[in-house]
């Protein structure tokens, strides 16, 4: 793969801390090498900051392997940058040219308030997760492993589903700041697969309620959340989620 | 003080049984009033917190994390290990526990390992009934793989995303605790020290790391689950944030730390491109059951790896271990890379890097694709489109990454790799029961040394965090626990935590107060850099000696010349970051101490002084079988010796040949 250097603008969100106001802050990087990764070119920078006595700017990363679900940039108008199925620590530098302008901000969502600059808080997916995103099942409960057999199509459904990282990208993505993606891709794998049928009912119901005490938004198929879900997570979960929902409405005791 | 691995008596298959059997229980009503820390949220640490909480322990979990569910383990790929033998290929718990003692080059303690094998099945059955996505045959059961230094299929998977998937099968049962009010969940804090009350772990300090401020929590029994220190390279597989803090706290306030020196250097990395570089990624393991590796025959090789014919390649693996080939265990495979770069063979830009290619394997998958579709067709197009297909459904993900990262699609191209450092076998000392010889204080997961010896098996760091988070801890903190029934909460008044707090205090507005000219980042780069060249892959006298020196200089520059900006109550990844380097300069001292000690080689630790003329590794078993356990004094690290007694597997020279 050729490589080159380019000389970039970046605009990026500073944040003192949730209470204070933001602003864009414009910074020149020079001699970046297409090979880096965005989070590394970030790194060149912030280097630069701490020499100049100015502060870093403060991001979540950890493992930059696009699994840990902790990097949150919304570049360029795109939750994770302009790749498809990408995670922002994936996105390398061969994706700009020299001259380019790019402009960094946080997930912008009332339920993720802004710790510091890009960093956001998302604990609302944690409670969501504890209203009902598991299995009630002790350790040491459990049968052998194999005693249930498992339609390999389900259980590579619930696969997909379960692939999802908790990042927040399609909350980011969402005009109303919808995070109906996260919760049917729990609903959903649990709901495709034997262990969570006991569950079902209760499940769905406490997810989307706890979901709504969140402050997230309505779904209005508009389907970004799809487009830029870094694992591809389809919208079909939605729909599953609906149905559980429904059914669930329609079958509890009055 | 005499180190007693606390083995218990009898034959090694009833061990944990006896143990069981005749272990201290504690009553609900009791468990109820006895507090438990737990540092990290990985494997190791959801899974122990999510099942004392089930049990009626009053649980605080911390983590640096944003959210639990972010701990490294998620990144594990490949698979775990368990003796199920599913398979009905000569599977079973003794050759789990065999294949890991020898994998571990007969470093590892014989009972702790036996324990493991014997729990692994479990750990399966609890993952699936929580709904975890291993992947399965069409006949609706479990699939499983090969894997590394093994010769049956016994890893257990899901796709490329094993660690995912299990990581979040124990926080999805540690958020019910949360939500059940068992656990109380403590993200972004950082444990910065133990506090000890008469001798016993009573306690933390934490730093609340938005803002800041210091923070005292109580617990009868704390918890060390924070993994590995494989960052103290710089470059590694580990997340940015891995860290030794939690671990190296508990070393200074009395916690034995245990052979720091075997590292393990996973073969199958994506090599360094540039002084930009941040860190390393993996490609699975599991690769190796289809990619094929090899260099050219001809040194300063100008032609494109698809260009060059069969008779030009060099298949090192399968010529010098034809009985393992490409899976032969990792020390062994990355030291044969290392040998054939060295050696002037390597490819890539740098030459520091090996071919791992999948040619042979699209070719053959596609062939079974069209006689099992029944096709006609058996052109080179359609061989290789089905048998790319196959690939897919294997490795995905992992070819995704390889191409994001690179730009280069290894469906055309041979991957590019070259080992990288992966995995600590070594860390905190713990007797059978998993406790430190500070009473009150666990070391679970890759924080503690007892199951790996001196190199882990592929798929097996996955097992032994959930082992000891499920199926250990609940058992043998219980014996402490009942001991504890007495011991009401201590206030966090008392002057020990004060006393903890204040050093913590200290420490932190010294950091800040230095004002130098050089980041916390290149001082941590110096430091990787050293540890790289004189403490890595291969290691020797004069490097060592020469390594305690530069390092001991480092530390003493870094307090001298760090420049840490910002503030201390608020948000400030630098300060984080420094007092995490600042603890990784102390670690990487006794690392190259440990491993100048150890005058042999055995699994990741290799002496140039000790190997065989072939240049295979040579174990010293008459000088050099024990653990060597470093005990932190004010001045000087002083080493305890557990000797290593062998009952069933019986060392010998490990041969993948």
């Amino acid at each position: 793969m050729e490589h080159y250097n380019m000389n970039l603008t970046l605009k990026v969100w500073r944040q003192k801390d949730e209470n204070s106001r933001g602003r864009f802050e414009t910074y020149e990087v020079k001699d970046i090498s297409s090979e880096m990764s965005f989070l590394e070119m970030f790194d060149v920078l912030n280097e630069r900051l701490v020499q100049e006595n100015k502060e870093p700017i403060v991001f979540d990363h950890d493992c930059r392997e696009g699994i840990c679900g902790a990097c949150s940039m919304y570049v360029d108008g795109r939750a994770h940058g302009p790749w498809q199925k990408n995670t922002v620590c994936q996105l390398h530098m061969r994706a700009y040219k020299d001259g380019d302008t790019i402009v960094v901000e946080p997930w912008r969502s009332a339920s993720f308030p802004v710790v510091k600059d890009l960093m956001v808080d998302r604990k609302a997916f944690d409670r969501i997760i504890q209203a009902g995103g598991f299995v009630s099942v002790n350790t040491g409960n459990a049968p052998d492993a194999n005693v249930i057999a498992i339609d390999k199509a389900k259980s590579d459904e619930a696969f997909d589903a379960a692939a999802c990282i908790g990042c927040g990208a399609c909350v980011a993505a969402c005009p109303n700041g919808s995070a109906m993606l996260f919760v049917s891709a729990k609903v959903s794998q649990l709901a495709l697969l034997p262990q969570g049928d006991p569950e079902r009912r209760t499940r769905v119901m406490n997810m989307v309620q706890q979901m709504d005490k969140e402050g997230f938004g309505n779904c209005g198929n508009i389907y970004n959340c799809e487009a830029e879900c870094p694992k591809g997570i389809s919208v079909k979960n939605i729909a599953r989620m609906n149905r559980e929902f429904l059914g669930a409405s329609l079958s509890s005791e009055v | 003080m005499a180190l007693d691995a606390k083995i218990p008596a009898g034959k090694l298959d009833q061990k944990w049984n006896d143990y069981k059997d005749h272990v201290s229980l504690v009553s609900p009503a009791n468990k109820r009033k006895l507090e438990v820390i737990v540092i990290g949220t990985g494997l190791a640490g959801a899974s122990a917190a999510a099942t004392l909480g089930e049990l009626g322990y009053q649980v605080k979990s911390f983590c640096f994390q944003d959210s639990p569910r972010r701990a490294h383990s998620i990144a594990a790929q490949g698979g775990i290990n368990a003796a199920k033998n599913y398979q009905n290929d000569g599977d079973s718990v003794f050759r789990l526990f065999y294949e890991t003692v020898k994998g571990g080059d007969y470093r590892s303690r014989e009972g702790n390992v036996y324990r493991l094998a014997q729990v692994s099945g479990n750990i399966i059955d609890q993952c699936v009934a929580q709904g975890v996505p291993f992947a399965r045959e069409y006949g609706g059961l479990l699939s499983n793989r090969s894997f590394g230094g093994t010769q049956v299929q016994r890893t257990f998977y899901a796709a490329g995303q094993t660690g995912q998937q299990l990581l979040l099968g124990a926080y999805s049962a540690l958020e019910r605790q949360v939500s059940l009010g068992n656990v109380t969940m403590y993200s972004r804090h950082e444990m910065l020290d133990i506090v000890k009350i008469d001798g016993a772990a009573r306690g933390i300090i934490a730093r609340n790391l938005v803002t800041g401020k210091l923070e005292r929590y109580f617990g009868h029994a704390v918890l060390i689950c924070s993994g590995g220190y494989g960052n103290v390279f710089y470059l590694s597989t580990n997340a940015m944030g891995s860290n030794v803090t939690a671990a190296w706290k508990s070393h200074k306030k009395g916690a034995y730390f245990a052979n720091p020196c075997y590292t393990q250097i996973h073969p199958t990395c994506i090599p360094v491109t540039g002084d930009h570089q941040s860190k390393l990624t993996l490609m699975s393991e599991s690769l190796r059951n289809d990619g094929r590796i090899w260099v050219p025959k001809n040194k300063g090789e100008k032609r494109k790896a698809i260009d060059i014919p069969q008779e030009d390649r060099d298949y090192y693996l399968e010529r010098r271990y034809p009985a393992f080939g490409n899976l032969v265990p990792r020390d062994v495979a990355s030291r044969a890379a290392k040998e054939r770069c060295d050696a002037g063979y390597g490819v890539g830009t740098t030459k520091m890097a090996v071919y791992l290619d999948f040619a042979d394997a699209i070719k053959r998958y596609g062939k079974v694709e069209v006689h099992k579709r029944g096709l006609n067709d058996e052109s080179a197009e359609t061989i290789s489109k089905l048998g790319k297909e196959v690939v897919a459904a294997k490795y995905g993900n992992l070819f995704e990454m390889y191409e994001k990262i690179t730009g280069e699609n290894p469906y055309e191209v041979p991957m590019r790799i070259y080992p990288a450092v992966h995995y600590t076998m070594g860390g905190l000392w713990v007797d059978y029961e998993l406790m430190t010889n500070v009473p009150g204080l666990y070391a679970l997961g890759e924080a503690n040394f007892s199951d790996h010896g001196a190199n882990r098996l592929g798929a097996s760091a996955l097992m032994q965090g959930l082992a000891d988070g499920y199926f250990v801890i609940p058992y043998t903190l219980g014996n402490y626990m009942a001991g504890q029934i007495r011991t009401n909460a201590i206030p966090t008044t008392h002057t020990a935590f004060e006393e903890a707090e204040n050093a913590v205090k200290e420490r932190i507005e010294k950091l800040m107060s230095i004002k130098g000219t050089e980041s916390v980042e290149n001082f941590h780069k110096r430091l990787g850099k050293i540890m790289w060249e004189k403490c890595g892959m291969a290691r020797n006298e004069k490097g060592l000696t020469e390594a305690i020196e530069e390092i001991k200089a480092l530390r003493k520059e870094f307090w001298e010349n760090v420049k840490v900006p910002g503030g201390i109550f608020e948000m400030n990844p630098e300060l984080d970051k420094a007092g995490r380097v600042a603890d990784f300069l102390e670690l990487g001292e006794l690392m190259c101490k440990d491993a100048l000690n150890r005058k042999e080689s055995c699994g990741g630790h290799f002496r140039e002084e000790s190997q065989t003329s072939e240049g295979e590794a040579l174990r010293n078993d008459e000088e050099f079988s024990y653990v060597a356990a470093w005990e932190y004094t004010e001045n000087n690290e002083i080493l305890h010796k557990e000797e290593l007694h062998f009952e069933l597997a019986k060392p010998s020279q490990r041969s993948y040949k």
